[in-house]
């Protein structure tokens, strides 16, 4: 909310400079955005008149005028249109400084030639007075601006807005009032309110009001005015003040209800009083009832929208906006003002609803006092029949008592602010604070009870109170404790291993993290996991942000591309972060998933090799790191994949106890290309949790006695894996057997093409004796006969 | 025995000419060996009488273990700079890079939370994470945020559907950390966050660290005392500044924004701080007693505060980052300057 400083000043006049406001305001919770003056630098300029105005001799658009200012008659040319005889304006004479331009440099007046027409002074519009960002035309002044003052302190320009950001919760602070009401209770200064006397009726005529919701609205205050005229525009310090805080002015009886609505927090409206037929009924909408708003947009109201409406049909969104049909004008000379409260709940959440959000709505949504309509409406009429003239009938109250809030009661116990706040408050000063905010407080036997003011929707619970306590002694003068704890060490289980171990392998291994949105286009996932079901947002950022992703490749496929198709082309790069797989249950099921990928040379370019690219055995060794954190003696194993992302002789799933864990491959050559990425890629992404939990080491006592080494080259099928080569050997080689290694695989000249060389290491040894050849070479025979039988298996020579 | 001398003085002539242990060794060999010249006059001792042999023997032999010892030392001489020799023949560049991978990097959000977590896990904090897809009962109503409350319009909520959303804080973490568990409690809760706001200074998605200490006596003094100190750990400032601004969030009360002083331009004002000095970078409060009673917890036996932090714009301001948007974009450029 957007206010003048001289306005707050009338309401109440602390003697500290605007810093020190906007500073107390701030730490007050009443955030101050910004402080800005209203209009720029200027000096020497005063109130003109043109008392002659001639055709520049030789300059169409110009004209010759004689200024009144204040000296002597000025001869002044001027261009504007809107020149004429008779017109006040701001009267720039020479020697006056303008605020300065687009060059930043001030702009001094002096006596110029203008087509050879001498011209003494510049008539100003708002815009060269920084009085607003663009202007049409000379500022046009009112017909009783007294001649040669100057214009600051016409204009009363001295002055700032101050640009509050408040909290929901502080609605009583949308208001001139409210910030008074505040500024008052942090200085301890008395405020001066505008006096408001009811005004007398003069004419009999009262508007019959039917609340038909009284839940909805229990109060509804309106009043008949006749005989107003609404041609002329508003005051000129009724116009400034709503321009300071940022509302233009629209005519004279809209600018009284935004002024009142400024001043005290009231919303008004003004209806045109030959518009309405019947009487007012306060009623909910009818489903599907049509209402055009004051800004021509037409809605169809749903039944639980609450509507002001004639014997005819709706006019006025209740509380949020007017309707066009019944819309005040110039023209309007009997009009019915409306003073109303409608509940929070009934506004909350509707205005947001049909897409609307205006003064109105944002005040009654967050609460407006529920005892200010009459003030407001007699203070609407004053200034009214002040401005507009015309004749005001009696004020007609509708209450809803039932329905009304009611102050609330609350106790403070003296305990709670030293258990709460950490601070001993006297009691005077509990009592002094909490006063002063308008609460009316009595003492009970362990602090006090109080009734909140109606005003304050926000003050409901003891805590309420606390806060109010806390900010205005000042939060930053409550005490501080040093940090203080119990050393509560807690075991840490020594079989999981954090994803930051995980992190750092991954890093070790020459992996970026990355992290990518959760939030997928739709063609990428469909793309890579064409078998998934996915969630979809409903009201997504951007159509390539819209569906939730099922894996993490999607977010690492783009990225990789991002960073291919800028010349990087070694890439690695790594996340971890939920999958988001739909189910029966409310909620998808989430799991944190690990992923990679990684494409370009093995190593960073270097003198020390050619630069071979990486390959499916790259990404299983990056992955089998990993794995190998949490491995001991979990088995993690391999077997052939087809999802359809991955190369399908170059992918594998990983399974721990039968479960699949994860995946890891090359990506098939077509996605590659469909992704638009220009050099292979390879991928893995395994389920955390799978690979977080290890086994406790369990301590195998050492062999004192010599091992024996027997290597074996076998000669088998091509297809056979080898995998199932070492599974079989390894429950062929006996007990003894400590330790099996692949250690060449051959194929090519000298062996069958259809036929592969496997050279197996077996280690033998025994825990408490020394093996004899004997022994192991039964061993080996064995292993031998079994390869012979299961995979047709042939020693190489 | 003239000639032993003359003999004496060619042999150690002879040594100190030997470039190579081999000239050496045939040097021994000529003097010293079986049939070697200083070996010889030993040979002729016979020819002596008894008187004279004694003593000649003994010259004989004090020249002879002299030459051994300049032969030996010149060995060793010989010996060493061979050894010098091979070594600088095998000497190489060792400017040149090493051999295998680079390593590669965290990125910078993550680096961020785990300095976060570090601190608070060090005063015996719980690092807890939770689902992001979450019910509306979690992320909103539990924490004192009904429906049409105007505290949802901030939000700027992503719907799943009518009941589900994606969190928009990580607080409903601490909902279900309440609901299973007992008090004392003091737990951390890093993550993902989304709003419905894409701007320069707003990315769909970011990173939250929110906290929650309950126990039967914590204030709003322990509140401070945590969030100044760690702030203070965190910038790595001793004497950082940091002020408490009332402020308004439906899940406690009271509530504060926290301010730093600024830490680009120390508090004078800048471009970063707006020019007030000041940043806002948290936000905290004692948590509302609407809060404890949905999750059962006993307002008055015990209290508690929570608080909130933005991770990116922590990174941000420890870093240097200017551009929001550099996190999500997974350029190497950018990642690898974390490293």
């Amino acid at each position: 909310m957007k206010l003048s400083e001289q306005w707050l000043r009338e309401w109440v006049n602390p003697a500290i400079n605007a810093d020190e406001l906007v500073e107390q305001l701030t730490m007050a919770g009443l955030e101050v955005d910004g402080i800005e003056p209203v209009a720029g630098e200027f000096s020497g300029v005063v109130v003109g008149e043109i008392t002659a105005i001639e055709q520049h001799p030789d300059a169409d658009k110009l004209h010759v005028c004689q200024v009144a200012g204040n000296g002597d008659i000025a001869q002044v040319v001027c261009g504007a249109s809107n020149a004429r005889l008779g017109l006040k304006i701001p009267f720039a004479t020479v020697g006056a400084v303008l605020p300065p331009g687009a060059d930043g440099k001030a702009f001094k007046i002096k006596k110029a030639k203008l087509r050879g027409v001498e011209s003494f002074g510049m008539l100003c519009a708002e815009q060269e007075l920084g009085l607003s960002d663009q202007s049409d035309g000379l500022m046009e002044l009112s017909a009783d601006a007294p001649v040669g003052t100057d214009i600051r302190d016409y204009l009363d320009l001295n002055d700032s807005i101050i640009d509050v950001d408040l909290t929901p919760n502080r609605a009583d602070c949308l208001s001139v009032a409210g910030i008074a009401r505040d500024t008052g209770v942090l200085n301890k200064v008395d405020l001066t309110p505008v006096v408001i006397k009811p005004v007398a009726a003069q004419i009999d005529d009262a508007f019959p009001v039917a609340l038909e919701s009284g839940a909805d609205c229990p109060r509804y205050v309106c009043r008949v005015i006749r005989g107003v005229d609404a041609s002329q525009p508003s005051p000129l310090w009724l116009q400034e003040k709503l321009r300071r805080s940022g509302l233009r002015s629209i005519d004279a009886i809209v600018d009284v209800t935004n002024y009142v609505l400024l001043e005290l927090g009231q919303p008004m409206h003004a209806f045109d009083l030959n518009k309405l037929s019947g009487g007012i009924r306060v009623r909910k909408a009818e489903q599907g009832e049509k209402l055009t708003l004051l800004d021509g947009q037409e809605l169809e109201l749903r039944s639980e929208s609450l509507v002001i409406a004639d014997h005819q049909g709706p006019l006025a969104l209740a509380g949020i906006m007017g309707g066009e049909a019944s819309a005040v004008n110039a023209q309007s000379r009997d009009i019915l003002l409306e003073s109303a409260f409608f509940m929070p709940q009934q506004i909350a959440g509707r205005a947001r609803s049909y897409g609307l959000h205006t003064d109105s709505s944002h005040r009654f949504e967050r609460g407006v006092d529920y005892q200010l309509q009459v003030t407001a409406i007699e203070r609407a009429t004053a200034l009214l029949l002040d401005i507009v003239g015309g004749q005001a009938g009696p004020v007609n109250e509708m209450i809803s008592a039932a329905d009304l809030p009611e102050a609330a009661t609350v106790t403070l116990r003296r305990a709670r602010i030293q258990k709460v706040l950490g601070l001993t408050m006297a009691d005077d000063e509990v009592v002094d604070i909490l006063t002063r905010l308008g609460l009316n407080i009595s003492e009970t036997a362990e602090g006090w009870e109080m009734k909140s003011p109606s005003w304050r929707f926000d003050i409901a619970i003891e805590e309420d109170l606390l806060e109010e306590l806390a900010r205005v002694y000042g939060y930053n003068r409550l005490p501080v404790t040093k940090i203080h704890a119990e050393l509560g060490l807690k075991a840490k289980a020594e079989t999981q291993t954090g994803l930051a171990s995980i992190r750092r392998q991954l890093v070790a291994r020459g992996y970026q993290e990355a992290i990518t949105y959760s939030f997928v286009e739709p063609k990428m996932q469909q793309l890579i996991c064409p078998d998934d079901e996915v969630a979809s947002l409903l009201n997504p950022i951007s159509a390539d942000m819209s569906v939730m992703r099922t894996s993490l490749w999607p977010g690492l496929l783009s990225a990789m591309a991002h960073n291919l198709n800028r010349q990087q082309n070694r890439v690695r790069l790594f996340e971890s972060g939920l999958s988001y797989i739909p189910g029966d249950a409310e909620l998808p099921t989430q799991d944190v998933m690990l992923a990679g990928a990684i494409s370009g040379r093995r190593h960073p370019e270097s003198w020390l090799e050619e630069g071979e690219a990486v390959d499916f055995y790259d990404i299983k060794g990056d992955l089998d790191s990993v794995l190998s954190l949490c491995a001991n003696d979990v088995v993690f194993e391999y077997s052939k994949c087809d999802h359809s992302a991955l190369h399908p002789g170059q992918s594998a799933i990983i399974s721990r106890d039968g479960q699949v864990v994860g995946r890891v491959g090359a990506l098939h050559p077509e996605l590659q290309k469909k992704l638009g990425l220009s050099q292979p890629v390879f991928v893995f992404e395994v389920k955390l949790s799978a690979v977080t939990t290890g086994k406790l080491p369990d301590f195998t006592e050492l062999s004192k006695f010599p091992e024996v080494r027997r290597d074996l080259a076998i000669i088998i099928d091509r297809d056979e894996e080898s995998a199932s080569v070492l599974n079989v050997v390894r429950e062929a080689a006996g007990e003894a057997l400590t330790n099996l290694r692949l250690f060449d695989i051959y194929e090519g000249k000298g062996i069958d093409p259809k036929r592969k060389s496997l050279a197996l290491g077996l280690t033998f040894q025994h825990s408490s004796r020394t093996l004899n050849e004997d022994e192991v070479n039964v061993n080996v025979d064995r292993v031998v006969n079994i390869l012979e039988t299961k995979f047709g298996a042939t020693l190489r020579n | 025995m003239e000639n032993l001398q003359s003999l004496a003085a060619e042999a150690r002539e002879a040594i100190a000419v030997a470039n190579d242990t081999a000239a050496l060794d045939q040097v021994r060999v000529q003097y010293l060996g079986k049939k070697g010249s200083i070996t010889g006059l030993l040979k002729g001792l016979g020819k002596l009488s008894n008187e004279e042999r004694p003593k000649a023997g003994a010259e004989i032999n004090k020249v002879k273990q002299a030459v051994e010892a300049e032969i030996n030392e010149r060995k060793q001489l010989l010996e060493a700079s061979a050894i010098a020799a091979k070594l600088a023949n095998e000497t190489i560049d060792i400017t040149l890079p090493g051999r295998g991978q680079d390593v590669g990097g965290l990125h910078p959000v993550t680096r961020t939370i785990e300095r976060i977590a570090e601190f608070f896990e060090a005063i015996g904090f719980d690092t807890v994470e939770g689902p992001e897809i979450e019910d509306d009962y979690h992320n909103f109503e539990a924490l004192n945020i009904p429906e049409h409350h105007p505290a949802r319009a901030m939000h700027d909520t992503f719907y799943m559907s009518d009941h589900t959303v994606l969190r928009t804080h990580t607080s409903p973490v601490q909902v279900r950390v309440m609901e299973s568990s007992e008090p004392p409690l003091k737990i951390i809760c890093p993550g993902r966050v989304y709003r419905c706001d894409s701007d320069l200074t707003h990315t769909p998605m970011f990173h939250q660290v929110e906290g929650l200490l309950i126990s039967d006596e914590s204030s709003f003094a322990d509140l401070k005392g945590i969030v100044e100190s760690f702030l203070q750990v965190f910038f790595e400032k001793k004497d950082l500044a940091v002020r408490f601004r009332p402020s308004y969030f439906p899940f406690t009360e009271p509530s504060a924004e926290v301010d730093i002083q600024c830490v680009m331009c120390s508090g004078e004002g800048c471009r970063v701080c707006s020019q007030t000095g000041w940043l806002e970078v948290m936000g905290c409060g004692m948590v509302h007693p609407r809060v404890f009673e949905y999750s059962n917890i006993d307002t008055e036996k015990f209290t508690g505060f929570a608080f909130g932090m933005g991770v990116e714009r922590l990174a941000m301001l420890r870093y240097g980052v200017n551009d929001l948007r550099l996190f999500y974009d997974n350029d190497l450029r950018f990642l690898e300057q974390f490293r």
